[in-house]
């Protein structure tokens, strides 16, 4: 942001022009935040995952390109933080086999299931009681597959 | 990695532009390069404690390091010699220790390895040589931030008083081994270290805060600082590995980070994450635990083969055989060391599939990293070789390191590990590797820098004495490790008298020889601490360049003052392996000297 | 101390202070990479834990989501007054976004203190371990992150050293980004 701005125009609160840029963004990022909380309401799985986990990533990159201006630092930042992201891709690839899964060539992780098991019967017991939760029970259901 | 390295190719005309700027940057603080150069004279008198423990100067850090990493040295010298005496002789009263209990054998054998690898080949061959060689190699007075530089040794000393306290806590120090698997590390009544084992964490934490506000500080100094005119390719090897480890540590260390905050609640507020009857997963820990295990072994294995690369070009007078594929060579072990991890886990119980997976990587890596010895081989073919002490140790390091890597293809290959990996024989690999890289290589630069750290020479026939006095028995402890554990010699075992199976005739002979090996190997560092503290004080008096190297560092007086070049910072023309170049008188060609043409 | 000539050279053209925040980050990314990893590998294995996730307060996070968005557009503009060389008013803006960060201390901690009257607590689950673990991170970050806002404020009004305004609003926009993948994580995914 080193280039000089004209100051012909004048905006609202007395901002600069990149201020009000700024300003703009942020009101971008508010609508988002608000789909993203909204999004789950409706009840739908995959608009859930997408309004959640596909917004996240919306909010991450106007963050990262218009408050942080990685765009216009040299290119090696960017690869340097992409090069990090990466690295956790390959950890969580290769720790999910053994930890995400319960089960696989030859293997079960009994201790695990009947953590599963336990937690999925304290959890109906419990929502039988609270009226509040009674509308969530099929929620587990869709987090398999 | 490659992205690092090609911003620093945009460098030719960024430099010049420095260049020019920095005489009147210079001016503007106040201090020209004059001003700067010649204060060490009329630098305000500074008493011993300011001068040497709140310095904020590169060179004194960079010898905190080192003097701290040859104390912790003896600690973790002493806790092996205390405990092979008692697998050699069990139940024998080991002098200077006394009897060894079997929670002394897990506490000691624990200490061993935490203190030789997290607070020996780290910090001296991270921290030390980086901090000592960085700024003097790459043309500039300083570090980037000093005061954070002094702030990372002072975590570090910290660090150790905490692993201090944990000698002196109820059931002593941790034993849970160094890679601190849980439930024995999570849980007190298993490891029978209550609080050994939350304070051995606090100060794994508090040493990996030092070395990644010291990475931080090295990479952005070499990024930013050079000496204008220094290209890419002008920066020495030594710093070029230097950098690549700590940004490698920098990548590794953090899901650490975050599984030892995890353990340190299961081992203090009694939360699950490793405990399986509670919906935890232990086999978490040993993922996140080698996700940053095994780059490890590159951050410490690099700076080493930097060393190595320095010191074989100065004395076989020969330019360095491919200097870029070295390069990327280092940088495509560092990627590649991201995809081996699991290796250390194949009889864990971890998916076989994955177990396939990891094998084929484990043995790809071994390729680079062959690739970087012949690389070595080859500078020294047709070289007029000097067998000077650093020389001897330059070349060690090469020929033990192979076996090292040799027998590693045994462990990466998952049929092979599942035999191997409970005996000795991992132990021998391991320790081919990593006496080469911590000790080796580290007694190399020693006797390499020393003229320049202290401006005294070190005495070459104690030197040489010394040499053979540590190669020989290192061989001899460690060959038969590997003979015991092909014979299935069980690891992690307090007494072996108590197995039948493991006192067959001829394996409790191997076990005593390895242990009086390693006696006659711990008595010859004598001679080194000897001549060490000998030359320290009476050696011969060094010039400049007693090496006739051609960075950087050996073109200032020895030792560097103050800001380092008192003639002013350099210029470099070339890079730092012109040795024996056909249109010159000498056989070397200082970075900085004007050609004259 | 006097100042070494090394930190007045550039040769990547990334003043080294930002370099080195950029290098801060990086190395943050992989502290919370493993921590939110390890999270989402166990999230995924325990379909039971949508029981314990139905109670985090969703109106708290999205609040504070919204408090730490606004806080970052504060950092921004601190950045933008530093910029036109404007000390006050830079450090008047930092001041208004390390609010922002007392803000969301403040609702976090009324959070946590319902959740642990409810019996929620740090070992109740391993839920609730990760819930309180990683948001607790995240809050070590932001009261790091006020701490250093409030030295450089200091400087800032002063006129000196405007060059971290811009370098600690980087790291708190990295705060809040962090903040952006928990809220989902722990909030909205039930």
């Amino acid at each position: 942001m080193s280039e000089t701005t004209s100051t012909s125009k004048t905006y609202p609160l007395g901002l600069s022009e990149h201020g009000f840029q700024y300003v703009k963004i942020w009101g971008l990022l508010l609508g988002l935040l608000v789909v993203s909380v909204v999004g789950p309401m409706i009840g739908i799985r995959w608009l859930t995952l997408v309004t959640a986990f596909g917004i996240a990533f919306v909010k991450a990159f106007i963050v990262a390109t218009r408050f942080m201006h990685i765009n216009l630092e040299r290119k090696f930042v960017t690869y340097m933080v992409a090069g990090m992201l990466a690295f956790m891709l390959v950890m969580v690839a290769g720790i999910s086999p053994d930890v995400l899964k319960h089960e696989g060539h030859h293997w079960v992780n009994k201790a695990a299931n009947d953590a599963v098991d336990r937690g999925e019967k304290e959890g109906a017991a419990h929502a039988g009681e609270h009226e509040g939760a009674a509308e969530k029970p099929e929620a587990p259901a869709a987090e398999h597959h | 990695m490659s992205s690092n390295s090609e911003s620093l190719g945009h460098l030719p005309i960024d430099a010049m532009s420095t260049a020019a700027g920095e005489a009147t940057k210079t001016d503007t603080h106040g201090h020209s390069h004059d001003a700067h150069g010649g204060h060490g004279e009329h630098h305000e008198e500074q008493n011993f404690f300011l001068k040497y423990f709140w310095s904020t100067d590169h060179k004194i850090i960079g010898m905190q390091y080192l003097f701290t990493g040859m104390l912790m040295a003896l600690v973790g010298g002493f806790t092996v010699y205390v405990f092979r005496m008692q697998i050699a002789f069990p139940g024998i009263s080991v002098p200077g220790w006394g009897r060894v209990t079997p929670a002394n054998y897990d506490g000691l054998i624990t200490t061993h390895g935490s203190v030789m690898i997290f607070w020996v080949a780290m910090p001296v061959l991270i921290a030390a040589l980086g901090n000592y060689l960085i700024p003097l190699m790459i043309g500039c007075d300083d570090m980037v931030f000093p005061r954070l530089n002094r702030l990372s040794y002072q975590i570090f000393a910290i660090s150790i008083l905490v692993l201090g306290a944990s000698f002196l806590v109820k059931g002593g120090a941790f034993g849970g081994a160094w890679t601190s698997y849980p439930p024995l590390s999570a849980k007190a009544e298993y490891n029978l270290t209550p609080q050994g084992a939350p304070l051995w964490l606090l100060a794994v934490a508090l040493e990996f805060v030092a070395f990644l506000l010291g990475g931080i500080n090295f990479v952005t100094t070499v990024m930013n600082s050079r000496a204008p005119g220094m290209k890419m390719f002008d920066v020495p090897m030594v710093v070029w590995m230097i950098v690549i480890a700590s940004i490698l540590f920098m990548a590794s260390v953090g899901p650490l980070v975050a599984g030892a905050v995890m353990l340190l609640f299961d081992q203090t507020v009694g939360t699950h994450f490793f405990d399986p009857n509670k919906g935890g997963d232990p086999i978490l820990w040993q993922h996140l635990f080698w996700f940053f295990g095994h780059p490890e072994v590159y951050v410490v294995l690099l700076p080493a083969t930097g060393i190595v690369a320095e010191i074989i070009t100065v004395f076989s007078r020969k330019k360095l055989f491919a200097y870029k594929t070295v390069l990327y060579t280092a940088v495509g072990t560092g990627v590649l060391s991201f995809f081996v991890w699991a290796h250390h886990q194949f009889i864990a119980g971890i998916d076989p599939r994955m177990a396939n997976i990891f094998s084929l990587t484990t043995l790809l890596i071994s390729i680079p990293v062959a690739e970087m010895m012949f690389v070595f081989i080859a500078t020294l073919y047709g070289g007029s070789i000097r067998l000077t002490v650093p020389m001897l140790w330059a070349l060690a390091f090469i020929g033990e390191f192979l076996i090292g890597g040799v027998t590693g293809i045994f462990l990466g290959a998952s049929g092979a590990d599942i035999y191997f990996h409970d005996t000795y024989f991992v132990i021998a690999h391991f320790h081919y590797t990593f006496f080469p890289i911590a000790f080796i290589s580290v007694f190399a630069a020693v006797t390499y820098w020393f003229p320049k750290m202290f401006g005294k020479m070190m005495n070459e026939t104690f030197g040489k004495l010394h040499f053979w006095g540590t190669i020989i028995p290192f061989n001899f402890i460690f060959i038969p490790l590997f003979l015991l554990g092909v014979r299935g010699d069980h690891r992690r075992i307090f007494d072996y008298s108590r197995f039948p199976d493991l006192m067959k005739p001829g394996m409790p002979e191997l076990r005593v020889l390895a242990t009086l090996s390693l006696v006659t190997l711990l008595a010859f560092q004598a001679i080194f601490l000897l001549n060490f503290f000998y030359s320290l004080f009476k050696g011969k008096k060094a010039d400049r360049n007693p090496w006739l190297a051609n960075t950087l560092e050996w073109q200032t007086p020895s030792p560097p003052p103050h800001g380092n070049f008192p003639e002013g910072l350099p210029t470099v023309y070339r890079g730092p392996y012109e040795y024996s170049h056909p249109d010159r008188a000498q056989d070397y060609w200082p970075q900085n000297e004007k050609a004259a043409s | 101390m006097i100042r070494p000539i090394a930190t007045t050279r550039e040769a990547t053209g990334i003043p080294t202070g930002r370099l080195a925040v950029w290098w801060v980050i990086a190395s943050e990314i992989v502290i919370f990479g493993g921590l939110l990893g390890s999270y989402l590998m166990h999230r995924l294995g325990h379909p039971e834990w949508a029981y314990q996730s139905v109670h985090t307060n969703t109106a708290a996070g999205a609040f504070n989501t919204f408090v730490l968005l606004t806080s970052s557009l504060f950092a921004v503009l601190a950045h933008d007054a530093a910029e036109h060389k404007d000390g006050k008013k830079a450090a008047k803006y930092l001041m208004i976004t390390c609010l922002g960060g007392l803000t969301f201390l403040c609702v976090k901690g009324a959070e946590w203190t319902h959740e642990i009257r409810e019996g929620f607590t740090l070992t109740s689950n391993t839920f609730w371990s990760f819930y309180y673990t990683a948001a607790g991170l995240h809050g070590i970050h932001v009261i790091a992150g006020m701490i250093i806002m409030l030295f450089v404020a200091a400087d800032a009004a002063k006129g000196k050293e405007l060059q971290r305004v811009e370098n600690i609003g980087i790291y708190w926009h990295f705060v809040d980004l962090v903040w952006i993948f928990l809220f989902p994580l722990l909030y909205i995914a039930k």
